[in-house]
């Protein structure tokens, strides 16, 4: 147990370092890859609570797929180095006020949650049959949402090819 | 866990370094002579007997190179980069098996590093790893060929890997699980290459891509770019590279055997004989190096006979003709299965091989007819 505690607190740091070094980098190259290293902790915490499919996938889907096209145009659009914007007045402000709100929430959830609710989901982790499990789950009770989910994700990529081809056409 | 699972664990990872870094040297040996015998040349046979001190001579001429760092480049991302592109082609290697298992003193050893019941998935995700390091180092060098190679090496490796992603899909559905070891105990009776080609060859076909291999090896055209993405890189920087081109070559042609061709298993007519991995354990990784080696050597032949595909050719080719055709493969592979099992008819485990490599020949006709037809650039 307490070597699992030393590296979930290691893990943490270097989450909450990698999030305010996404953050605060002036380098949108910097950023995607302190992002990629979130991620990359992110994942680990979800194998030491003993989910192992997904935290595999969030390495394919987030660290691999999502984050080397966000490089991608970011260094096809040679927009590494930020110019410095001009900020609007009251966005300063509501962001301030909305990042109160939250920690408030969070300080609340916490000291009004008992400690035995937070615990590892008691699902059949650690073996093949967890990931029958959610497949099963995710293809018959959960079906509808499924299928809803993949065609909007359609949807969204030809309404992507649709634009490109207009603009395109308009030039010719 | 007591203390020797950690020290079998450690002594495990060192083994299976030094075998792929030492396959890493030899490759480099193999593909010269190779392509010489080919191309009606000797190749290096100077330095040792038959040139097999040849690698050694390389590595220390690599590593006493003067190391430049260009003065405008991304310094951190660039010393990174090399290493990003090394560590996911050695981590790959720990979940494939090698063997079964033999006793020493008392102690029953696996011949594997990792046993994972995701271990098909982790292939996955660290493959979509690998694509940082070549994107990064074609960035950081700030230089224009550079930046155009990494460009071409990401936007085909993302485009190959939803193939590569889907052949896996077909594996898993064959093998029932997601645990290498049991896809390759699967194929005791028959080898998946064999039930389903198509996937098989989809599956090569892909990963040659995935390792930005002749005839897919854009990122490097050195008539266009000079060198592509590591155009910038001297000395050890280059080399380790170089290192993890040849140790992916290596671990792919290990997954590709261990999906498709068996695995370190026997072929399937040998299963009860003295030659089966179940009597005899030393045979498997004799196996697995066979295969692979073969697998090593259609690279190489691959590499010595085709001109390199056009770029956007590149691109039609993997979303055009290899997305839809593993889509269908694994609709006939799965439905096969299923079928099968629910039915209780072996006749329709028959039908996947016919009717994936009917669609094959139905793609292939149709890439020639749009070859044949006044191309503008698009198969």
């Amino acid at each position: 147990m307490t070597s699992d505690l030393i590296v979930f607190l290691v893990l943490s740091l270097v989450a909450v370092a990698a999030a305010l070094g996404m953050v605060l980098s002036r380098n949108a190259v910097y950023s995607a890859l302190f992002l990629v290293l979130n991620f990359v902790t992110v994942a680990i915490f979800y194998l030491i609570l003993g989910a192992p499919f997904i935290a595999m996938s969030q390495i394919t889907v987030y660290a691999g797929a999502i984050m080397v096209l966000f490089l991608f145009v970011i260094m096809l659009l040679g927009a590494e180095s930020l110019a410095p914007s001009e900020v609007l007045p009251w966005q300063k402000w509501l962001a301030r006020g909305l990042a109160f709100a939250l920690i408030a929430e969070l300080i609340y959830l916490f000291w009004n949650t008992r400690p035995e609710i937070i615990t590892t989901p008691g699902l059949v982790v650690n073996s093949m049959d967890s990931l029958r499990a959610m497949a099963m789950s995710l293809f018959n009770d959960f079906l509808l949402p499924f299928e809803v989910t993949s065609i909007l994700l359609l949807v969204a990529m030809v309404g992507a090819i649709v634009l490109s081809k207009r603009e395109k056409a308009g030039q010719k | 866990m007591d203390g020797t699972i950690w020290l079998e664990l450690v002594i495990k990872g060192f083994v299976l370094c030094f075998i792929l870094l030492t396959g890493f040297a030899y490759l480099t040996l193999y593909e010269r002579r190779a392509l010489a015998r080919m191309q009606v040349r000797v190749g290096p046979n100077r330095a040792g007997y038959q040139g097999l001190l040849q690698p050694i001579a390389d590595a220390v001429k690599l590593i006493f190179k003067e190391e430049l760092t260009p003065a405008k480049v991304y310094k951190v991302v660039f010393v990174l980069a090399p290493i990003l592109t090394v560590v996911p082609s050695l981590v790959l290697a720990a979940v494939i098996p090698l063997g079964t298992s033999f006793v020493l003193f008392g102690r029953t050893i696996t011949l594997y590093v990792a046993n994972l019941n995701v271990g098909v998935l982790y292939l996955t995700s660290i493959a979509s790893i690998a694509v940082y390091g070549i994107t990064l180092a074609g960035w950081s060098s700030n230089n224009k060929y550079a930046m155009l190679g990494g460009i071409r090496a990401s936007a085909q490796m993302i485009s190959y890997e939803l193939s590569l992603g889907l052949c896996f899909a077909i594996a898993i559905v064959m093998g029932n699980s997601m645990n290498l070891v049991d896809i390759v105990n699967m194929q005791k009776d028959m080898w998946f290459a064999v039930t389903q080609p198509v996937g098989a060859l989809i599956f090569l076909i892909v990963t040659l891509a995935e390792v930005n291999r002749a005839p897919f090896d854009m990122p490097e055209a050195e008539q266009e770019l000079t060198a592509g993405f590591h155009s910038e890189y001297s000395g050890m920087k280059f080399a380790l590279f170089f290192m993890a081109e040849y140790q992916k070559m290596i671990v792919i042609s290990m997954i590709a055997a261990t999906l498709f061709f068996g695995g370190y298993r026997e072929f399937w007519f040998l299963k009860d004989t003295f030659f089966s991995v179940d009597q005899n354990w030393f045979l498997g990784p004799i196996y697995l190096l066979l295969k692979v080696i073969v697998l090593l050597f259609f690279m190489i032949w691959i590499r010595a006979t085709w001109p390199r595909i056009r770029y956007d050719r590149l691109m039609a080719f993997g979303w055009k003709v290899l997305l839809p055709l593993s889509l269908v493969t694994v609709f006939i592979t799965a439905a096969g299965i299923l079928l099968a099992q629910e039915l209780n008819n072996q006749l329709f485990i028959y039908s996947i091989p016919v009717l994936s490599i009917i669609c094959a020949m139905v793609a292939v006709g149709l890439i020639y007819r749009g070859l044949r037809r006044k191309s503008d650039g698009r198969i």
